[in-house]
């Protein structure tokens, strides 16, 4: 019986076939429209998240400055307030399970005939831990290259890369700013930032070190900014609390006076910038739903023109014994037919358009089961949703009305 | 005693239009009994489509009891109707009405798919019975590539698939020339007499009224003559168009 209807179904869509395709067309842009923006936007997702997880977690960023100088307020970082010993002092908070000092700039690399500018970080071996950072190759510099101030660096992968080639850069010397360092190691790979940053392109060198000897500081041990990383997401209320209560004691901040550093929750930050991505990947998919509904509509307008071209045959049918559900389930297969049809295409050129996205711009895209799953349902539901008014329609006509119809 | 075929009792039926309401069946009863041929003759207008319309269960009454085989239709719902259609009655029109993009195998097996017949058998059966109709060897041809009086015959196939006790035809033989409406009316003669179909046919030609036992005269949405063809007078058999 359904087998006959399809058959009967499939040679009503065959004989309009050109009407079809036409049809078909709205739910193949809907279908690929949609699959291909769900890749989109989940492919931009993962990208954050991945940013995310090599920032480091639990994570806080201490930035010197904003200080009132005469009625003035400067911004972060304007004046070095904070010191190597805020950090050291930090350490001793137990809701801190890592702090780490960093005095930030820029040199010129040299090793051999290779050159590179980056960015080179004055830090301390918490550094890594708090960025949740690991070594790849040699070792890390130790408490004791800080205290000494020795002349060592870990390079980034893309740093190592353009000095090196596929030279191993252990124990190598390079000169940064023309004073000779020796590499201790090399960091392992961390991928873009969240804002877009090759984290990979940096040098960190002992803080001591970047202090005296590389870029020199207004103030005896002043650094630009303090990471610190709290021991669970629970405690970092409390830590940022503990962070800027130690600081003022500190900086002997009266009451009521402005703070001369800023607490950022990086990680907080990072989760908007997760929860934006989402939307945004809600927001993609939900438009793309858009032209899926409107090949709904398609759908729909192409089978009522069918059921009134159609009504004749309709009354034949009747006459003939067929029930108003056997003239129901015909329109319906149609329709169903048709979108599934479309579905099925949609699929299709969203996955290749994603995969040809993905090709040509290097965007990353995502293409999940479940978005296939996802946008097939959809399609029959769009299917059966909109061929059930006209079909409806159809199996609700009088057999004698449908005779006569002219 | 075997039930009738068809009782009909004070039917009426109106039409309603933006110009108010048509009365055009008025108070007809009637009864045909299992084997009868038929003929229906009257002015154009007289109402006899509506007539056979509602003998179809196609449309329905205004007013009055219709009883086919001893059910009575007006308390059937329209699947139940649907069911009569498919299986008690065979119904033959004037612009044959076949569907013009299916074959003719296919064109007579339909009503079996609305049995849930399958298909082998479904083509066992439409081929055997266009064979009976002389139309064998057309099997896959469309509607289009036949003549009229060809499609009638596999318009009266396709009303036979189903084995129906009654076939009603309205004007059958409207649309086709004399040598042609002859052989249908031969075949018509055939079923009702070998295989006992009850036949209940309109026309407007006495000669094809002369193949039926039976003449109703409808005039003006009354039976004015029902009686043997024999003992028609020549008035009631008249030419009405
Ligand atoms: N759907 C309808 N709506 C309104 N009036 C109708 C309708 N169908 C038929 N009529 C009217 O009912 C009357 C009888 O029509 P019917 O078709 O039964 O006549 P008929 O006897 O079959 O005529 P003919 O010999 O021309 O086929 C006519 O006056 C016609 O105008
Ligand atoms: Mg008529």
């Amino acid at each position: 019986m359904i087998l006959a209807m399809l058959n009967e179904a499939w040679v009503a869509i065959w004989a309009n076939r050109l009407r079809t395709i036409l049809t078909m067309l709205g739910m193949v842009i809907g279908v690929g429209a949609v699959i291909l923006m769900l890749a989109v936007g989940q492919g931009a997702q993962q990208q954050v998240q991945a940013s995310i997880a090599s920032m480091g977690s639990n994570l806080f960023i201490i930035l010197s400055g904003s200080t009132t100088s005469g009625g003035l307020r400067m911004g972060s970082g304007a004046t070095p307030t904070l010191t190597v010993s805020d950090a050291q002092a930090l350490e001793e908070l137990p809701t801190l399970a890592a702090v780490a000092p960093s005095s930030p700039g820029v040199a010129q690399l040299v090793y051999g005939p290779n050159n590179w500018s980056t960015s080179v970080y004055g830090t301390t071996p918490s550094y890594l831990q708090v960025r949740d950072w690991g070594v790849a190759s040699g070792s890390a510099f130790t408490d004791t290259d800080v205290r000494s101030a020795t002349r060592v660096a870990l390079l980034g992968q893309t740093v190592a890369h353009n000095l090196f080639g596929d030279e191993d850069p252990v124990n190598k010397t390079i000169r940064i700013k023309n004073s000779p360092y020796v590499v201790l190691g090399v960091l392992s790979a961390k991928g873009q930032s969240l804002d877009g940053r090759d984290q990979d392109d940096t040098v960190l060198v002992p803080v001591t070190t970047a202090q005296r000897k590389l870029f020199g500081t207004q103030f005896v041990g002043s650094v630009r900014f303090i990471m610190a990383q709290a021991i669970s997401a629970e405690a970092m209320p409390k830590a940022e609390k503990g962070i800027a209560e130690l600081l003022r004691q500190r900086h002997r901040i009266r009451e009521g006076a402005n703070d001369d550093f800023t607490v950022r929750n990086l990680t907080a930050m990072a989760n908007t910038a997760a929860e934006t991505a989402q939307v945004m990947s809600l927001m993609l998919g939900a438009i793309a739903s858009i032209s899926l509904l409107v090949g709904g509509i398609g759908i729909m307008n192409i089978m009522l023109v069918s059921v009134t071209e159609r009504t004749r045959e309709i009354g034949i049918r009747m006459a003939i014994g067929a029930r108003g559900k056997d003239i129901l389930l015909q329109f319906l297969l149609e329709a169903i037919i048709i979108s599934v049809i479309g579905c099925l295409i949609g699929v299709l050129f969203g996955v290749g358009g994603a995969l040809l996205a993905s090709k040509i711009t290097e965007m990353s895209v995502v293409i999940t089961a479940s978005s296939i799953f996802m946008a097939f349902a959809v399609a029959a539901t769009v299917g059966i949703f909109f061929g059930w008014y006209p079909a409806r329609k159809a199996s609700q006509l009088r057999p004698i009305d449908a005779l006569r119809y002219q | 005693m075997v039930d009738a075929v068809i009782t009909i009792e004070n039917l009426y039926k109106d039409y309603v239009t933006e110009a108010g309401t048509v009365p055009v069946l008025k108070d007809v009863s009637i009864t045909v009994e299992p084997g009868e041929f038929v003929a229906i003759m009257g002015p154009s207008g007289s109402g006899k489509s509506t007539f056979m319309n509602i003998l179809g269960c196609l449309d329905v009454s205004t007013g009055g009891r219709y009883l086919l085989k001893g059910s009575d239709v007006n308390s059937l719902d329209r699947d139940e109707l649907a069911l009569l259609r498919n299986q008690v009655i065979g119904f033959v029109f004037q612009g044959f009405n076949l569907l013009p993009r299916a074959n003719l195998e296919d064109n007579v097996a339909l009503p079996l798919i609305y049995r849930g017949v399958k298909r082998s058998e479904r083509l066992a059966k439409s081929n055997e019975l266009l064979a009976k109709v002389g139309l064998g060897k057309y099997a896959k041809s469309r509607p289009n590539q036949i003549s009229g009086g060809q499609q009638q015959r596999v318009a009266i196939a396709r009303a036979l698939v189903n084995q129906p006790q009654l076939l009603l035809a309205d004007e059958p033989t409207g649309n086709l020339d004399t040598r042609t409406s002859k052989e249908i009316m031969a075949l018509f003669s055939h079923l009702n007499k070998s295989e006992g179909i009850t036949v209940v046919l309109i026309t407007h030609e006495p000669d094809i009224a002369m193949h039926a036992n039976r003449l109703v005269r409808l005039a003006d949405g009354k039976i004015v003559y029902d009686g043997l063809v024999q003992h028609a007078s020549a008035e009631h058999l008249e030419p009405t168009s």
